[in-house]
């Protein structure tokens, strides 16, 4: 199930990309996350699971401010990215933004062309100095997103037009295009067909080169597949969180192994 | 009496309707299964009395007026009547019925007094026999309703086609009315056409419309040249659309993306206050406040400003707009879906960037609706370019002189004497033809902006 080596996984643990200490989230009166401490090293594919309603996307909203867009979402508590505090005053959640990429669950490419979808990023961050630096930084993003070689002949045609499967991945082109640190995805495959959901999951891979990769899935086996680290969640805890092979195979918490049976979720 | 009428209806419907109903549900209960439920079985029968009975009464008031007239006058000796000519068969017609009424002047000859008598005798009898027809086919109606109901009868496919019959008629009556109003429009306008050269109304560059209509009058010799006054519609129309789009604009962008919730619940109702305003009382705002303001302020810069301009009777028209240009884009905006700002948020655009490049864009065809829609607005606009305009017809594109429009003419034109025989009255309906295909335009070609954009984004 986990085909990292052991070594290399000791070199990851040292390395935490971010850093949450007692995170509590309320939505107006309701406590949607409970005392959340977790670490998540970069370079690796880091996997939220657990039952609808558990608060693992709330979470990952916290990890790139997206919560700040809703009125009645409250979070305290620490999270750090590289040591410095995300929720201090000092720090510009548009900035974070940038840093923090992140993917939806349903695909929502712009109604722009293709590559004004990808070049849209870069555009409003000034990452490109001419034209031709934008087409180069496009072409790579849309290469690293596997989606190149079928888009290759029509980026000007409106990105909507695209499949389902097609534009998720032009979404994830779109999201590496600006250069982040992380990329925070949030049920990626769950408007796809298998297909597409093979194409997403081989790029996840892929994107572990470069990248912290934190991928919220409703599928056991997805996180099984594609991450190193699992961490389940049940009614706003966090309940468990260690490397996929040991968690799917030798859970510690009851509740980790009741949800993992089938016999809560 | 007629009251009654529609009393008896009113009851007869809703017996029907229980009756048929509570037959159905015995038939129920005795163990039959029936193939509609009781409730459709009494809607059947409250629809089958209802319908008939009220045509019956509408064709009965539309018609009883002419039948008794006709009645009363048939036996006046010719002379006194039937050999006179509409307008005198008209007075004697009206002299009637105020002696019916009791209201009589002088002392009326014998003929009429007989005639009044009669025509009181007729009401009566028409209310009566109104009420007699009614009672008789609604109880007819009711009986064969109540007959049909046994376990085979389809009464939910019956109920069904009756309410289908009703509200197609409902939305051929929109179509009627619409056609009739272009067809007697159309109809004056020719007749106007038959009197002034249509080339000298679309091209002409004067505006005089005060010809005499009766011999004995002293007035202009009269010139029907349309231009002064759609320039002048148009110049208040640019003006009011350049006071209302950045503003109503502006407005929904700040209400969708900025405001606090709080601001928004303060700032939405009073928007929509505003656009329940009376145009009257726009108008008279116009007139006696910001018209002055302006003079005023005109004259403290030494530029001399007429009491009646564009500029006033466009800007406050602009303010009327307002809220409809906000509600219209504000809806445009919060449709755009919450994933796509998400999108935008994510890539770590601010909310200004978000919203330029993104939710506008993506709310275009929504906003040109709007826009186009508050356009044919200002055009039809009567109420404030009367008061705020003024009447005298200038060919001018300065905004601070006293123009006139399509609506305010008309509105001149049919105010006092009409008369049908002459241009004068006609004009207006030649400046309404006009305005309707200029609105008309302007409603086709918002409708395809919308739908061409509409192929890009969605």
């Amino acid at each position: 199930m986990n085909d990292m080596t052991k070594v290399e996984r000791d070199l990851n643990m040292s390395d935490a990309k971010i850093e949450a200490r007692g995170v509590n989230l309320h939505y107006g009166t309701n406590h949607a996350l409970k005392d959340v401490s977790i670490e998540i090293a970069d370079r690796t594919v880091t996997s939220f699971i657990g039952p609808s309603g558990c608060g693992k996307s709330s979470f990952l909203r916290c990890l790139n401010r997206m919560n700040d867009t809703i009125d009645i979402c409250r979070v305290t508590g620490q999270i750090m990215l590289d040591g410095q505090d995300i929720n201090a005053a000092s720090v510009d959640p548009v900035q974070l933004r940038a840093q923090i990429g992140m993917v939806f669950q349903k695909p929502n490419p712009f109604p722009k062309s293709i590559y004004d979808n990808v070049a849209y990023g870069p555009k409003i961050h000034g990452l490109a100095k001419s034209k031709a630096d934008m087409d180069a930084i496009v072409e790579k993003a849309l290469r690293r997103a596997a989606i190149w070689d079928e888009v290759k002949d029509r980026l000007h045609e409106p990105g909507t037009g695209l499949s389902g499967g097609q534009q998720q991945r032009l979404c994830i082109a779109r999201a590496i295009a600006t250069e982040p640190e992380v990329l925070l995805m949030d049920e990626p495959c769950s408007a796809l067909d298998p297909i597409a959901t093979a194409q997403v999951e081989e790029l996840i891979d892929e994107l572990r080169r470069d990248y912290a990769v934190v991928i919220v899935t409703h599928s056991m086996q997805q996180a099984a597949r594609v991450s190193q680290k699992t961490a389940f969640f049940h009614l706003g805890h966090l309940v468990e969180f260690g490397d996929t092979g040991r968690l799917f195979t030798t859970p510690n918490d009851p509740r980790t192994e009741s949800y993992l049976t089938g016999r809560i979720g | 009496m007629t009251t009654f009428a529609f009393a008896l209806l009113f009851a007869a419907s809703v017996f029907g309707y229980a009756w048929n109903r509570q037959a159905a549900s015995s038939l129920r209960n005795d163990g039959q299964r029936l193939h509609s439920l009781s409730g459709f079985h009494g809607l059947y029968s409250f629809l089958c009395v209802s319908i008939p009975v009220f045509v019956l009464i509408l064709v009965w008031l539309v018609f009883q007026g002419s039948v008794i007239d006709w009645l009363v006058t048939a036996p006046i000796a010719p002379e006194n009547y039937a050999t006179l000519e509409t307008g005198p068969k008209q007075l004697v017609l009206a002299e009637i019925k105020s002696i019916a009424g009791g209201r009589i002047f002088g002392t009326p000859e014998d003929w009429k007094l007989a005639a009044a008598e009669r025509l009181i005798q007729l009401r009566t009898m028409s209310a009566w026999l109104l009420l007699a027809a009614v009672f008789a086919l609604a109880v007819t109606q009711v009986l064969r309703a109540r007959r049909r109901v046994d376990a085979d009868f389809r009464a939910r496919q019956g109920a069904e086609r009756m309410i289908l019959g009703l509200i197609q008629f409902c939305a051929i009556f929109a179509v009627f009315v619409t056609v009739g109003i272009v067809f007697s429009l159309t109809f004056e306008t020719i007749k106007f056409f038959r009197m002034v050269p249509p080339l000298e109304f679309l091209f002409g560059l004067n505006w005089e419309p005060q010809i005499p209509i009766r011999a004995d009058q002293i007035a202009g010799a009269g010139a029907f040249g349309w231009l002064p006054v759609i320039v002048g519609t148009m110049v208040i129309t640019v003006i009011a659309i350049l006071v209302a789009v950045p503003t109503g604009l502006l407005t929904a962008i700040y209400l969708n993306e900025f405001a606090s919730s709080r601001a928004r619940a303060i700032i939405k109702p009073i928007l929509e206050i505003l656009s329940g305003i009376p145009t009257i009382v726009y108008g008279f705002f116009a007139v006696l406040v910001v018209a002055p303001a302006m003079r005023q302020f005109g004259a403290d810069l030494g530029i001399a400003i007429s009491p009646n301009t564009a500029l006033a009777a466009g800007s406050v028209m602009g303010v009327m707009l307002i809220p409809f240009i906000s509600s219209f884009a504000d809806d445009a905006l919060s449709a755009v879906p919450q994933s796509l700002r998400d999108g935008a948020l994510a890539l770590g655009a601010t909310r200004g960037e978000t919203m330029l490049s993104v939710l506008f864009p993506a709310a275009i065809p929504g906003i040109v609706g709007g826009v186009l829609l508050a356009v044919s607005r200002a055009i039809g606009e009567t109420m404030i370019v009367v008061m705020a305009a003024g009447l005298i017809a200038n060919m001018t594109l300065n905004p601070l002189d006293s123009v006139t429009t399509v609506t305010v003419q008309i509105v001149t034109l049919l105010i006092g004497d009409t008369s049908f025989d002459n241009p004068k009255t006609l004009a207006a309906f030649a400046l309404g033809m006009m305005l309707f295909l200029v609105t008309l335009v302007i409603n086709i070609f918002a409708l395809r902006i919308v739908r061409k954009y509409r192929e890009i984004y969605d």
